[in-house]
């Protein structure tokens, strides 16, 4: 507690722009506190920008077919003896370049999971929201459909879905319809966190006497639950987005290494770990140790992002 | 109560919160003391520091508060800088607390007995027989009908003002000399309320414990202290005997909390109001920190913070106030 | 004489507290009978108080009053209308905007989120009161201004203010669609005696100027006794006594009423000892059968323990009161 229990409360200063408020409170102040923070958004920063502008700053187009030559295979690291300084990161079995491929690669990875992750939370709030401010019969429906989901491993359910939505369409699909399958199926089995999460604090602020004074003006529901409750149960649930961030990439790239993932024509991270896995005892160690440390990196500086607003959002720790 | 060592003496304290917006000085040059069997009154407004103040008698402020000055003496001997562990023998040995919420001092887990008996046997060199056999005492002695059934309860299976109760036989069972009660019966209603100030004021005087009585509500005191220090914003304003602070407020702060509590017998058409809001902890004024709201402050009150200065005697119990107006010091031109 | 502007005829709200589904589905029923057939009346420009300990069911009957909760029981009715009428949000509006509510929390009663000027705007923009920012805005500075705060406060957030100045927000919420009747559930006991006297000074000064018809729910006998010019005293979910405020402050007739006026803190110093009372609230799950009261009282007889009181004329003619003892002269 950083304030006495019986202080009065903070000053009420002349009103501020939203930008001088954000400088000013305490979320920003902890972030300045932790180098370690910083750095772990630096670092997100670095590979988000990187993979979302791959077309701009990759060296070379991993899908431009064209382009790649065969004589250019399984090329080492530019370090490393026969390396070339075209390579950087050295080529794949057909020729490409593997730091292109990266970032191509980190471009599916996180338009997957940023997609998966907004599909989940989009769903999970809402019916969250809704389970707990209805209440009763409907409540008690939406919340046996989560227990029963969360009986099995999210992974299984996902590859559940993948393989109804493939079964559905048959196996002859392109990237772009590999992707939606890739995000229904990621989205669809992380939603139950967030409806938990939202129902339980909509059960405390619907009984909340602000909400009681929208309901004596006489606002219907709908619109008690979107202006009133929804803006105050969104923190945990950003809390929550951004760990299942990383969760997302990382259940992406083990459906693509598992081979229901993204096709190899248009790889991301998992496909390509897949892709070079098979080659890692022949000496290319290069093809699957630099995309793996890639989704490493990013799973933990997004995941070290997390902690810290879960802990700066979260008013017993400050 | 005049004369004679006091039990507890607290001087000059100050406690401080180091925050990013500036340390805020919750506590501040507080003199106090206590007699053996006293019941003194800290009375006080949200953030007038009471709590702080008592927090700061038994060692419990939570960092990142910490006592940035003076010293607290109990029996003559400084309790302010003890290391933690001999910290802790003293509480409940020498000093015993009550707090507002009663679920929040008992463990829900152990019986109440067990509770009580834990403390005996921590604190005195009693064997567990005499100890449940004390329990039980205490027990009875607070008013919980069939103690020896109730003994083998949990705290859950006790009402509110029970559990109150049960809190006074744990804070008191060690037989302290000094018992700090910070808003004992504000978690509690009205009738309830009567029952444990009439306890609490009973078993003190039986066991000659002093008390330092934290409160908002000035009905309490007046019914159970014999003093009453009044704060507002981490300071002292008036400190006397209760009935002539009641009676005869001087400082302006006092008389006009007086002329805020509505009365049950005499109905005003409006309450006696004080504009505004005490200070934030980190703005106090220069001066009196009451002045910007005082109705009879002169540029003084402004510019230099008036000490506490004897106004009257009752009884040889000096009745002291911090107001340049209305307790000008001795010797100064009034 | 006008007919009253709210009148709550046998009124009562049940809870189902029934801990188990399986308990539940084998038809067992735990009633909590917050509120047990209760009848009063308001009449218009007066302050009606509710008094009584926790659990007693003053704040049931607060929310019943403003259509928070449907009866379970009998009908309370605001200007002739009933109150159910609010379950229909279409035909209810022009009756919504006229009762409106003032809550005990300061700190949840406003939503944090949200700027003063739009917290205070609200009932404005639901009721279609005013059309244009300009003329929403005008209206909310001076509703700010009217409660003691400045128009320009309207661009804080709730947490920039003191428990005192944002009571005076929702006050001025509740008064944005110029209601008449205002339910207020302890509006002051969150805050300290300085700024309670602020608070009840301002609810004065408003009754007067607006001509508001208060229902003031109160714990603390001493600011009821300021407020009220009634007051109804509540016990385990009945009303015990029904007085004008100073015939029941001078002369009650209920032992309950009488172990609530002992209980005031005497700060006159008289010296005369407050009567601590015997005993505890019990449980309104499983209230003591007939006068919920008799385990407490004085003067219970073995009629108080099987017969339930109903309220009857006070003597002096009053109001009423719902005792065997006083009914039998024993009082």
């Amino acid at each position: 507690m950083a304030v006495p229990p019986d202080a009065p409360p903070m000053p009420a200063a002349a009103p501020r722009g939203l930008l001088e408020r954000w400088a000013d409170s305490d979320v920003w102040h902890s972030f300045t506190q932790s180098w370690l923070t910083m750095a772990a958004a630096a670092v997100t920063a670095l590979l988000v920008i990187g993979a979302a502008l791959a077309p701009l700053v990759a060296p070379h187009d991993p899908f431009d077919l064209a382009s790649l030559s065969v004589l250019d295979s399984e090329v080492p690291p530019a370090w490393e003896k026969d390396g070339q300084a075209r390579f950087l990161l050295g080529t794949d079995n057909q020729g490409r370049d593997m730091l292109s491929a990266i970032l191509y690669g980190m471009r599916i990875s996180l338009f997957v999971g940023v997609c998966s992750v907004l599909l989940a939370l989009a769903l999970g709030t809402a019916l969250g929201l809704v389970s707990g401010y209805v209440g009763g019969a409907l409540d008690a429906f939406i919340m046996r459909v989560a227990d029963v989901q969360l009986s099995f491993p999210a992974i299984l359910i996902a590859l559940l879905i993948d393989g109804v939505v493939r079964g559905l369409l048959g196996q002859e699909h392109g990237a772009r319809t590999a992707m939606l399958v890739l995000v229904a199926s990621i989205g669809l089995s992380f939603w139950v966190q967030y409806a938990r999460t939202v129902r339980g604090m909509t059960l405390v602020e619907r009984n909340k006497e602000y909400v009681q004074a929208a309901r004596i003006i006489g606002l219907p529901p709908i619109l008690i639950m979107v202006r009133h409750v929804l803006p105050n149960v969104v923190g945990p649930v950003l809390v929550i987005a951004t760990i299942n961030l990383a969760i997302a990439v990382i259940t992406e790239a083990t459906l693509s290494f598992l081979g229901v993932g993204m096709p190899p024509t248009e790889p991301s991270l998992g496909t390509l770990i897949n892709n070079g896995y098979r080659f890692l005892f022949s000496g290319s160690w290069w093809m699957t140790i630099f995309p793996g440390a890639a989704l490493a990196l990013l799973v933990l500086a997004v995941n070290l992002l997390g902690d810290w607003l879960r802990d700066a959002l979260n008013p017993k720790l400050r | 109560m005049a004369g004679g060592a006091p039990l507890l003496e607290v001087r000059d304290l100050r406690v401080e919160f180091p925050t990013r917006r500036g340390t805020l000085v919750a506590v501040d040059g507080v003199s106090l003391s206590i007699a053996p069997g006293e019941v003194l009154g800290v009375v006080g407004e949200s953030g007038a520091g009471k709590s702080l103040t008592g927090a700061a008698v038994i060692g419990l402020i939570e960092p990142p508060g910490r006592i940035a000055g003076g010293q607290v003496l109990l029996a003559g001997r400084r309790i302010d800088d003890l290391p933690a562990e001999a910290m802790r023998r003293v509480r409940g040995k020498e000093i015993g607390a009550i707090f507002q919420d009663p679920l929040t001092s008992l463990d829900p887990l152990f019986t109440v007995g067990d509770q009580i008996v834990e403390t005996i046997r921590t604190h005195l060199p009693v064997g567990d027989a005499e100890a449940r056999r004390m329990a039980v005492d205490w027990l009875k002695a607070v008013g919980i009908p069939s103690p020896e059934a109730r003994a083998a309860q949990y705290p859950h299976h006790f009402s509110g003002g029970m559990r109150q109760r049960v809190v006074i036989a744990l804070a008191l069972c060690a037989n302290p000399k000094l018992v700090i009660a910070d808003e004992p019966t504000t978690a509690l209603d009205v009738s309830i309320q009567a029952q444990i100030i009439a306890l609490l004021k009973r078993i003190c005087r039986e066991h000659g414990t002093a008390v330092m009585l934290v409160t908002h509500d000035m009905g309490v005191i007046a019914e159970t202290a014999d003093r009453v220090a009044v704060m507002y914003a981490g300071r002292i304003a008036e400190i006397g005997p209760v009935a002539d602070v009641i009676k005869r407020p001087r400082h302006p702060y006092t008389v006009g909390l007086m002329g805020a509590i509505p009365s049950s017998t005499r109905r005003l058409e409006r309450l006696t109001q004080i504009d505004g809001a005490m200070p934030r902890l980190n703005a106090i004024p220069p001066g009196c920190a009451f002045a910007p709201r005082c109705p009879e402050a002169v540029e003084r009150c402004r510019r230099d913070r008036p000490g506490p200065a004897e106004i009257a005697r009752l009884d040889g119990v000096p009745h002291a106030a911090a107001c340049w107006v209305h307790a000008p010091p001795a010797g100064a031109a009034a | 004489m006008t007919p009253p502007l709210v009148e709550a005829t046998g009124l009562a709200r049940w809870f189902d507290v029934t801990p188990s589904l399986w308990a539940r589905l084998a038809g067992e029923h735990r009633l909590l009978k917050a509120v047990d057939g209760v009848d009063f009346a308001i009449r218009r420009g007066e302050t009606f108080a509710l008094v009584g300990e926790s659990g007693c069911g003053k704040s049931t009957v607060a929310r019943l009053a403003v259509g928070l909760y449907a009866p379970t029981k009998g009908s309370i009715h605001f200007d002739g209308q009933d109150l159910s009428l609010l379950k229909d949000r279409r035909r209810s509006r022009a009756l919504r905007r006229r009762l409106q509510m003032i809550f005990q929390d300061p700190y949840a009663s406003l939503n944090p989120r949200w700027r003063v000027a739009d917290i205070v705007a609200e009932p404005i923009r639901a009721h279609g009161l005013l059309a244009g920012r300009r003329a929403i805005a005008d209206r909310v500075g001076e509703l700010l201004t009217q409660v003691g705060l400045a128009a320009s406060d309207g661009a804080r957030f709730p947490h920039e203010f003191s428990g005192g100045q944002r009571q005076r927000i929702s006050i001025a919420r509740a008064l944005a669609g110029a209601p008449e009747f205002l339910v207020c559930d302890e509006p002051t006991s969150a805050l300290d005696v300085s700024v309670q006297a602020q608070i009840l000074n301002l609810m004065k000064d408003l009754q007067r100027s607006l001509g508001l018809t208060y229902l003031f729910i109160s714990h603390n006998l001493a600011v009821v006794f300021h407020m009220a010019d009634r007051v109804g005293v509540m016990y385990l979910g009945r009303l015990v006594e029904v007085a004008d405020v100073d015939r029941l402050f001078r002369a009650p007739l209920h032992p309950y009423t009488r172990l609530l006026l002992d209980t005031i803190p005497d700060l006159s110093m008289s010296g005369k000892p407050r009567g601590p009372v015997a005993g505890e609230v019990p449980s309104p799950i499983a209230p003591p059968p007939g006068c919920a009261f008799h385990p407490r009282c004085p003067l219970a007889q073995d009629r108080c323990r099987r017969e339930a009181p109903l309220a009857r004329p006070r003597a002096d003619g009053g109001g009423t009161v719902a005792c065997h003892a006083v009914e039998e002269g024993r009082a």
